[in-house]
């Protein structure tokens, strides 16, 4: 095969605006062939000739065959083959027979290469429409398949934990202590900064309808019980869920990419075990830490617009959070914590397992993972309180 | 057929979901053959090699590696088979988050009750096998794609397998890279015995250490020729074996 690149048939300098504009002039003779005069610099940056214009001199002349003459081509590259396998496609069609002798012989060699293997009619993928019974239909078994994988993961996961206590699972302790560090103290510095900013904002929320009845030293009390009670842990939450939730996703979906989690299975060894056991307890050990964490930030937060802006006394204000907060809020709100890290951490991982094999794959099992632990967090939240309520630890 | 065969294959079908990629497979691999899956980009060599490795459960058919019915074993039973099976993966598919002494000792840990000293240095003898002695402490990150490749193969044969399976092995290296894993291939059979199987297009590898193989055609969804390479080159009337294995030279 010829290497000769398209841009050497002739001298002329790159896209000069001395050389003659690309055109074609068609030759309607009687003999039913159509004779097309190919001329000027056809290269990328030109402006070309409407493709119409081809098609209105074939029209006319209800030609049989169609001839080129290519004598004033001055200079071509990819733009000119475009245009010709066009015509060649639009001959096909119409019957005609295109001669590509009278073409420079690169621009020949390569467009009987374009069109030595016809375009394969089924791999060229059609946008298809399908009518609404299909996609109904079509999303509620996708929804059953997932449903599916979901329940089918949390059973492995669930499997796995049984091994673990009766002391069979194995995965390494220093994947353990790595997890327990990344979720646990490195996440502290945006855990501080949220549940402060979110205390403060209770806490002058608050302020503002509770000094409407001279009552602004409730805001201690709504500030305390509030966070505690659920705030805490929901906040703690929604950040692991971002920061940590989306880690694994990555982390899992990469190592599926990279084959690395079949690698595992090949050496029998459980990839639940060894890869989602140690994120799972890292992260619903460490949830309930930064949730307690979280609960004094953000009473610190209320503390210093009570005392900044409300000119409430220090020692009250502490005195009246802690006949606010009882014991039970702080438990339900530990338990709630501990909850969360294990949906965060089990919807991080599952999205990373089911991840395809494509970076965008990676994109999408991070984007799923997030969404699913923020929604798993709310639906927790709203049935342990409800629970709470209905077993009268409310 | 061969009543001493290592893996026999039978009424194979493979399929995704409902499109089937290939059926009615019937072949044998022997102990101590270098078995090679050959056939076009898209024939589905990859997802035979999964099903013979335990990822993947055929549509139909079955696979007995040893006489025993690897897919109707329950999972567990499975796993322990797959103990005795090697695999290297095309991008070596270390665990990026070791080092190369930690990927190999990994299947160690697991699945024996040596001491970390015993496997530390068993752990040294395979690296040094492949030609990575000295590497231990670099993480698969920091070194080549063919220094990749031989580290997944002393992960592979970590456990002293039965048999080793290579995804691709020449992919992507210098002829010379390639050539030395072809010497390796050939070593590893000649001094523990072990049955190899290779997923390959390569040529001159297929022709230097191939003894055995299965030729897969994907337009009619089956298996078109088995056995020693040379044999098909010499005497196969199939044209699509022999233009593959000729390279595309029709007038060979």
């Amino acid at each position: 095969m010829s290497k000769t690149p398209p841009t050497a048939a002739t001298g002329l300098p790159e896209s000069g605006h001395s050389a003659p504009d690309p055109a074609i002039t068609g030759r309607p003779a009687d003999d039913g062939v159509l004779r097309v005069q190919i001329s000027g610099t056809w290269k990328m940056g030109r402006r070309l000739p409407d493709f119409s214009q081809m098609e209105k001199l074939a029209g006319e002349t209800a030609a049989r065959r169609l001839t080129f003459d290519a004598r004033d081509l001055t200079g071509w590259d990819s733009v000119l083959l475009a245009f010709l396998l066009k015509a060649d496609e639009s001959c096909r069609r119409n019957g005609i027979h295109m001669d590509s002798g009278g073409l420079p012989g690169g621009v020949r060699r390569l467009l009987a290469l374009a069109t030595a293997v016809p375009a394969k009619k089924d791999a060229r993928q059609e946008s298809r429409r399908y009518g609404l019974f299909y996609r109904v239909g079509d999303k509620t078994s996708l929804f059953f398949q997932s449903a599916r994988e979901t329940l089918t993961f949390i059973g492995e996961v669930c499997a796995a934990l049984m091994r673990l206590l009766r002391g069979r699972a194995r995965f390494r302790s220093h994947d353990l202590g790595f997890f327990i560090l990344q979720c646990g103290a490195q996440a502290l510095p945006i855990v501080s900064l949220i549940s402060l900013l979110v205390g403060l904002i209770l806490a002058f929320v608050g302020a503002v309808q509770l000094s409407l009845f001279g009552a602004q030293i409730y805001v201690a009390d709504l500030v305390g019980i509030a966070m505690v009670r659920v705030m805490g842990a929901v906040m703690a939450g929604i950040i692991m869920a971002g920061r940590t939730g989306a880690a694994f996703a990555a982390q899992l979906g990469s190592m599926q990419i990279n084959e690395e989690i079949d690698a595992l299975q090949t050496l029998g060894i459980s990839p639940v075990e060894y890869l989602v056991l140690p994120r799972m307890l890292a992260l619903a050990l460490m949830m309930p830490l930064l949730a307690v964490y979280a609960d004094l930030l953000g009473i610190l937060g209320g503390l210093v617009v009570g005392v900044g802006m409300l000119d409430i006394n220090l020692t009250t204000y502490l005195d009246q959070t802690h006949h606010a907060v009882r014991l039970v809020d702080f438990w339900v709100g530990l338990f709630t914590a501990a909850v969360f890290g294990v949906l965060v951490s089990l919807a991080g991982c599952l999205r990373g397992m089911q991840c395809g094999r494509d970076s965008a794959a990676v994109g999408r099992a991070t984007t799923s993972a997030v969404v699913t632990g923020i929604v798993a967090i709310i639906i927790a939240t709203a049935v342990i309180t409800i629970s709470c309520n209905m077993i009268g630890l409310g | 057929m061969n009543a001493k065969a290592h893996i026999r294959v039978r009424g194979l079908t493979m399929a995704y979901g409902g499109f089937v990629l290939m059926r009615g497979l019937n072949f044998d691999i022997n102990h101590g053959d270098i078995f090679v899956i050959m056939g076009g980009s898209g024939c589905g060599k990859s997802t035979l090699m999964k099903i013979l490795i335990g990822l993947k459960p055929p549509a139909a058919g079955e696979v007995f590696i040893d006489d025993v019915n690897f897919w109707r074993l329950d999972e567990s039973r499975r796993s322990d088979i797959m103990k005795h099976i090697g695999v290297t993966y095309q991008n070596g598919a270390l665990w990026s988050a070791m080092t190369l002494a930690e990927n190999v000792a990994l299947p160690l840990e697991e699945h024996t009750t040596l001491s970390a000293r015993q496997i530390h240095e068993l752990v040294s003898y395979k690296l040094s096998l492949v030609g990575l002695a000295g590497f231990e402490d670099y993480y698969p990150a920091e070194i080549s794609g063919g220094m990749r490749k031989r580290a997944g193969l002393a992960r592979a044969i970590a456990l002293d397998p039965e048999i080793v399976f290579f995804d691709e092995p020449s992919a992507g290296l210098d002829p010379i890279s390639s050539r030395s894993l072809d010497d390796l291939i050939l070593e590893i059979r000649e001094s523990l015995g072990t049955t190899v199987v290779l997923v390959t297009h390569e040529l001159p590898s297929i022709f230097a250490i191939a003894t055995n193989s299965v030729f897969l055609d994907p337009d009619s969804r089956t298996m078109i020729a088995s056995g020693d390479p040379h044999r098909l080159l010499a005497e196969s009337t199939n044209s699509k074996v022999r233009l593959f294995l000729t390279r595309g030279e029709k007038n060979v």
